[in-house]
């Protein structure tokens, strides 16, 4: 059990003191870079969310954004490379090995570090999946710098350091934090936070590869095998155009069923706020916010949700937000576009029927789930 | 086998009030819990710990009020609890947290037997990062395996352990070597009661307690705040949209009608986009 070896960058001292000016070592540490994570063949679109989040930082400090592309040899690495272009990179750094088919974190964390000491980003984000929480814990300790976990806003300051913003714990506040002293600059962002880019069609530009520098034997951790998801027990939830949800407001499980009869006659995804998984009436896959699914959807309607900041977070990039609730003063209506004060377990069912007479005349005798 | 799980007391988040003026969270009073995420790595190493024999050690850094949390872990059957606390550890971050946890965990092993395995839940209630475990993993030069939703196999002669890890997109079936790091998924296994005799033990036993120099810290400016490299420059209340929302006013419709007319007015698309997806499904 050893420690990491780099030494710490500050020396002891005041932290006011200490949190001023940058060491001179990392003052070399420039520009912003977007890990591009793929499995399985697939690159996952947060990266082209960051993708986009990336290159407006990069335009902000006047530098370049790059990609930063790790997997197995061959097609499939080769083309998130190519694409990453497509969406916004100026140059890409590309790290492939057949070592690299599945993710392992011990030759990811390798890549990753090598790269990073190598060619020295002064920021460098990561989804917030599975694999990016993983991945960035281990990178993050390896260089001993800071990382801002699951951030909903990321911005430069004026002296050029990043801004990156989350919500804090229990209250409905937001908070702002730096890395001061070290670099790179880490930070996670939950998939659906960002906006997806618009995907512009462009020749693939410079490309960096770096060795690996492991073979097999080096790597401890073995993949037995790997057990795809079947794609009917994914809910769509975050990709959904029109999603309803409800809240604690609507006082019982079996009042949640109007919010499951709303969302099937539009045809929309449900959803529910934390306190309806952990009270066991909705499966947690079903949880829109900080802990749960970030969504998107051109309409969203919430009945009986307060409008926390944890929630307020997972649905603040909907097109149209309608808050139904019996507080005039609820917290949700200070981001909904249309807000309606009333009894939710009284309007929805009447909802129901009226979108299922407007929308589909001739399906009125369709029984709602 | 000896198996050491990370525990966190955590503000029980159902009774947290925000003070309706100053925005802030009003701590005081707030009941602490064993952060719910934790209790899942708990219970997995209770029954390794049934099934191959051995001991499991909590741990946690917190203040003294936090051997609570300890307390309520030995009620479960843990057979020993560890405190660390110090004024030193004040104001941590991940990367300072995994610092002193990593070198308590090593002091645990010099002091108790070195581990076979480290527990974490896959993250806190609180502060919510799940960058903890693997930072303590990466410190403490052990393997990891996060996110694991079953143990399937240990085999403590070869030191090897199989496990089936969530990943985005399907679960991966993992072999690796011992020791090594598991952070536990949520709604995998359900924490146990504890047994009168666990009652009584844990109110007879002494929590380990240790101060940052007792679990041999040599480096305090690692540790807390100092050894923190992110800060918490600004904390903030979202800002109201500019925009307020459009209160849709029912007093000569009914309110269904008066809401839905009040969306197509304001997004004529919509109308049609509905119908469409309507007829889908
Ligand atoms: C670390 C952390 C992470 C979290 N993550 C999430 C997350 O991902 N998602 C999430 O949602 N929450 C999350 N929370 C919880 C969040 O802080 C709130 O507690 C939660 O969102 C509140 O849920 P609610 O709005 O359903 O309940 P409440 O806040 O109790 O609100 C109920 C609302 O219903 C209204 N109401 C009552 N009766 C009616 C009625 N008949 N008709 C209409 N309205 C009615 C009330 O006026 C009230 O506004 C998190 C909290 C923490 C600490």
């Amino acid at each position: 059990m050893s420690e990491p070896t780099k030494a710490p960058a500050a020396s002891a001292g005041s932290r006011a003191a200490t949190k001023k000016e940058l060491p001179e070592h990392f003052k070399s540490y420039k520009h912003v870079w977007v890990f591009i994570e793929q499995e399985r063949g697939q690159v996952h679109p947060v990266s082209w969310e960051l993708m986009g989040a990336g290159r407006k930082l990069a335009d902000k400090l006047n530098v370049e954004l790059a990609a930063v592309v790790i997997g197995p040899e061959g097609e499939s690495t080769a083309q998130a490379a190519a694409e990453a272009f497509c969406y916004g990179a100026d140059l890409a750094y590309m790290v492939a090995d057949p070592l690299l088919t599945d993710y392992r974190n011990e030759a990811y964390t390798k890549a990753l570090t090598d790269v990073v000491n190598t060619y020295q980003p002064e920021i460098l984000l990561l989804g917030a999946t599975t694999l990016g929480r993983d991945l960035a814990g281990s990178v993050a300790t390896t260089l001993l710098t800071g990382l801002t976990a699951d951030c909903t806003e990321l911005d430069v300051d004026t002296d050029g350091s990043l801004a990156a913003t989350r919500p804090t714990f229990g209250g409905s506040l937001l908070c702002t934090i730096y890395t001061l002293n070290y670099r790179p600059q880490m930070a996670t962002v939950r998939p659906r936070v960002m906006p997806m880019p618009e995907r512009v069609e462009h020749p693939v530009g410079r490309i960096i590869t770096h060795p690996l520098g492991l073979v097999e034997d080096d790597i401890v951790t073995k993949v037995l095998s790997f057990l795809p998801d079947r794609d009917s027990a994914k809910s769509n939830l975050a990709f959904a155009d029109v999603v309803v949800a409800g809240g604690l407001g609507l006082g019982s499980p079996e009042n949640f069923q109007l919010v499951r009869q709303l969302a099937s006659v539009l045809g929309a995804e449900y959803g529910c706020s934390r306190p309806l998984v952990q009270k066991g009436w909705v499966t947690s896959d079903r949880q829109i916010g900080q802990t749960g699914k970030t969504i998107r959807p051109k309409l969203y309607i919430a009945a009986g949700i307060s409008g926390a900041i944890q929630h307020r977070v997972g649905v603040e990039g909907s097109d149209l937000i309608v808050a139904i609730n019996t507080d005039k003063n609820a917290p949700i209506f200070e981001f909904a576009h249309v807000g309606i004060v009333t009894d939710a377990i009284r309007l929805l069912p009447a909802l129901t029927e009226a979108f299922r007479a407007r929308l589909s005349p001739h399906s009125r005798d369709r029984i709602a789930s | 086998m000896h198996i050491v799980v990370c525990i966190k007391q955590v503000p029980d988040s159902a009774q947290i009030r925000v003070h309706p003026v100053t925005n802030t969270i009003m701590r005081q009073g707030v009941p602490t819990i064993i952060n719910p995420y934790d209790l899942f790595a708990l219970e997995a190493a209770l029954a390794l710990r049934d099934q191959h024999g051995g001991e499991v050690t909590v741990l946690t850094m917190g203040p003294p009020s936090a051997a609570d949390s300890l307390r309520k872990a030995l009620t479960f059957g843990a057979d020993r609890a560890v405190l660390l606390t110090d004024r030193f550890f004040a104001g941590a971050d991940t990367l300072a947290t995994t610092y002193a946890l990593a070198t308590a965990i090593r002091k645990i092993g010099e002091t108790f037997g070195a581990p076979d395995l480290v527990f974490t839940g896959k993250q806190t209630i609180d502060g919510d990062t799940a960058q903890v475990g693997p930072g303590v993993a990466k410190r403490l030069g052990l393997l990891q395996l996060t996110y694991v939703a079953k143990i399937s196999a240990l085999d403590l002669d070869n030191k090897t352990i199989e496990a089936e890890r969530r990943s985005e997109g399907g679960v991966q079936i993992l072999q690796t070597r011992l020791p090594c790091l598991i952070t536990m998924l949520e709604a995998t296994n359900e924490i146990r009661r504890g047994g009168m005799a666990d009652a009584l033990r844990a109110a007879r036993a002494e929590v380990v307690t240790w101060s940052a120099k007792d679990a041999g810290v040599e480096d305090i400016t690692k540790c807390g705040l100092r050894g923190s490299p992110t800060i918490v420059k600004r904390v903030f209340a979202p800002q109201a949209r500019a925009e307020k929302a459009t209160m849709v006013d029912f007093s000569d419709t009914p309110p269904a009608d008066a809401l839905i007319a009040e969306l197509f007015k304001r997004q004529p698309k919509l109308e049609t986009e509905l119908a469409t997806l309507a007829r889908g499904y």
